[in-house]
């Protein structure tokens, strides 16, 4: 009953000496070390994939308003369904995690850093403390970073409070902030006006641990892996109908069949990719890349077999997004709950084609009008699972 | 709440407050240490953080209702959320749930007469690899199958007996 560890696979982390990535970063200037993420073509390992070092970029560029600060957030709200790398990587490779953080604050000029660790890994908190006491002991903290005369940077904990939204950047930040988590209207962007109206970098906990990385590495070595779009290696969490559950590194570009044999998963009857905002992939399509060019995902491999019931998957995938949505927008808030509803009555057997087809319009419409991703992304497993498997979907009689 | 109770929540939250700052942004950390220590964010005690931080009650409710794991009503000691979504699901949750109602004679979203415990759904606890899972306070427990759920509830219920035991102990001393 007690957890046990996750990693199926040795990781490229472990190969990575702690403090290496810093002080090659600090012997570098800012332009250089944000010349080098961009390089690698790293990019955002949360899901969504936007070039790292452009993010930093714009950071870097933007004015700090009013006297005050930029920040460098880490955002550790892991939340989507069938995600936990980032518990491994929090609990084995925390050095990793805040040496990257470090780094961003380095290139785009920060002084303040926070990671927003979701509340369901409160637990987490005394180690991640305790790494934090011992890089402020070692100078890693603080001012005058490793003897860089001026770089001083120092890095708290806020915990989240058991919300999905708050895995979106300006939802995030809004909860720093000390609101409810409803996201804000981009642009404008964190980059340039983020927590406290400052200038803020929001990073996947794996981005910055790959940051370290790269600057100890090289951009060249990361970007030799993977595909010419999706550089570098990928960490992956999977669960569902496999032998061997856990998190496992893959370069980017892995065909979900190969991926599904490594972890003994072959003969699945499908794989939702990038958890329940993702989509779900039939077997016959099992010859996809997942890569941000074909299936994208922030890591979440979640494998259904032969007797699943897809149908069941989808009401489970909806119930979490009634659940999870923040009320804000009526697309999502609506919409959800019509698309619910609208699973009910095919349980029933009671749905008219007609209907489904108004129900897949309803998906477009939140596709498009929905306020931030959460609503925007929550039908594709529902429009996935209906395009695929509508054979067995369709005219239900109750006992099935 | 009788007046020297109100006395030592308003002194609480003026020290939390002097510790975390008096800004909105330190609304958060102050209701969350709050609810550690108390169990919950009572009205009153929406009051008092709204009166030290400047801000309207009505804004301080709006947070507390908004998140999942900050309340306004008190919840049993031990607070169990087990996972509902779908790795967990596939895992066989549903049994898990159905067993732990029936040993403790409450439904999910209730807390025992007794005040001792909670039953709550939780979305992805993040054991995906390793399900069902469930959290009892900041404790998890993997791979929960339906016959170890007394044990869970028994493990629990053993904090109540240490603390009477102490608590007759400290009156024969």
């Amino acid at each position: 009953m007690q957890p046990i560890s996750s990693k199926k696979t040795p990781l490229t982390f472990d190969t990575i000496p702690a403090g290496q990535g810093l002080a090659a970063a600090l012997a570098k200037s800012r332009a250089d070390i944000i010349g080098e993420v961009s390089a690698s073509n790293l990019k955002g390992r949360g899901g969504a994939g936007f070039p790292t070092g452009t993010k930093w970029n714009l950071a870097a560029a933007a004015q700090v308003r009013d006297g005050g600060a930029k920040y460098v957030v880490c955002n550790a709200d892991e939340g989507e369904p069938g995600t936990f790398k980032d518990r491994v990587l929090l609990l084995d490779y925390a050095d990793l995690v805040f040496e990257g953080m470090t780094i961003a604050a380095r290139a785009i000029g920060a002084t303040r850093g926070i990671l927003y660790l979701r509340g369901e890994y409160v637990y987490m908190r005394p180690h991640l403390e305790g790494v934090l006491a011992r890089r402020r002991a070692d100078g890693q903290l603080g001012a005058d970073i490793l003897g860089t005369a001026g770089f001083t940077f120092d890095i708290e904990i806020r915990m989240g409070a058991g919300a999905y939204v708050c895995g979106e950047e300006t939802a995030l930040i809004e909860s720093l902030e000390g609101h409810r988590g409803e996201p804000r209207n981009r642009p404008p962007f964190p980059v340039n006006t983020g927590f406290l109206g400052q200038p803020t970098v929001v990073n996947n906990v794996e981005t910055l641990a790959a940051v370290s990385a790269i600057l100890a590495r090289g951009a060249a070595w990361f970007k030799a892996m993977g595909t010419e779009r999706s550089a570098g290696f990928k960490l992956f969490s999977v669960s569902g109908d496999c032998a061997e559950p856990g998190v496992y590194e893959f370069p980017l570009g892995i065909t979900i069949a190969d991926l599904l044999d490594k972890v003994g998963g072959a003969g699945a009857k499908a794989v939702q990719i990038g958890g329940a905002s993702g989509t779900c992939v039939p077997a016959s399509a099992f010859g996809r890349r997942i890569a941000f060019e074909d299936v994208a995902t922030g890591g979440s491999i979640i494998v259904f077999g032969q007797g699943r019931d897809m149908l069941h998957v989808a009401k489970n995938f909806m119930e979490f997004f009634v659940e999870e949505s923040c009320g804000q927008c009526t697309p999502c808030r609506a919409g959800n709950a019509k698309l619910l509803e609208g699973i009910e009555m095919l349980e029933r057997g009671a749905c008219s084609s007609a209907y489904l087809q108004e129900l897949l319009a309803l998906c477009e419409t939140m596709q498009l009008a929905s306020k931030c991703g959460l609503g925007q992304s929550s039908p594709n497993a529902f429009v996935s699972i209906l395009t695929h498997f509508q054979d067995e979907i369709l005219g239900r009689t109750a006992a099935v | 709440m009788l007046v020297s109770q109100q006395q030592k929540l308003q002194d609480d939250i003026q020290a939390l407050v002097g510790r975390h700052g008096r800004t909105r942004a330190a609304l958060m950390p102050v209701l969350q240490e709050l609810q550690e220590r108390y169990g919950s964010v009572s009205d009153f005690a929406m009051q008092v953080v709204a009166d030290e931080l400047g801000i309207h009650p009505a804004e301080v409710y709006g947070v507390v209702s908004f998140y999942a794991f900050l309340h306004n009503e008190p919840r049993g000691r031990f607070q169990i959320r087990l996972c509902q979504t779908i790795s967990c699901d596939l895992a066989g949750k549903a049994r898990v749930a159905r067993q732990l109602e029936n040993e403790l004679g409450i439904r999910f979203g209730e807390t025992t007469p007794d005040g001792r415990f909670s039953l709550e759904w939780a979305s992805c606890l993040g054991m995906c690899d390793q399900g069902p899972a469930l959290l009892v306070n900041d404790r998890v427990y993997t791979r929960v199958s339906p016959e170890q759920v007394h044990r869970i509830i028994d493990d629990c219920r053993k904090v109540f007996g240490a603390h009477a035991a102490q608590a007759a102990h400290a009156a024969h001393a």
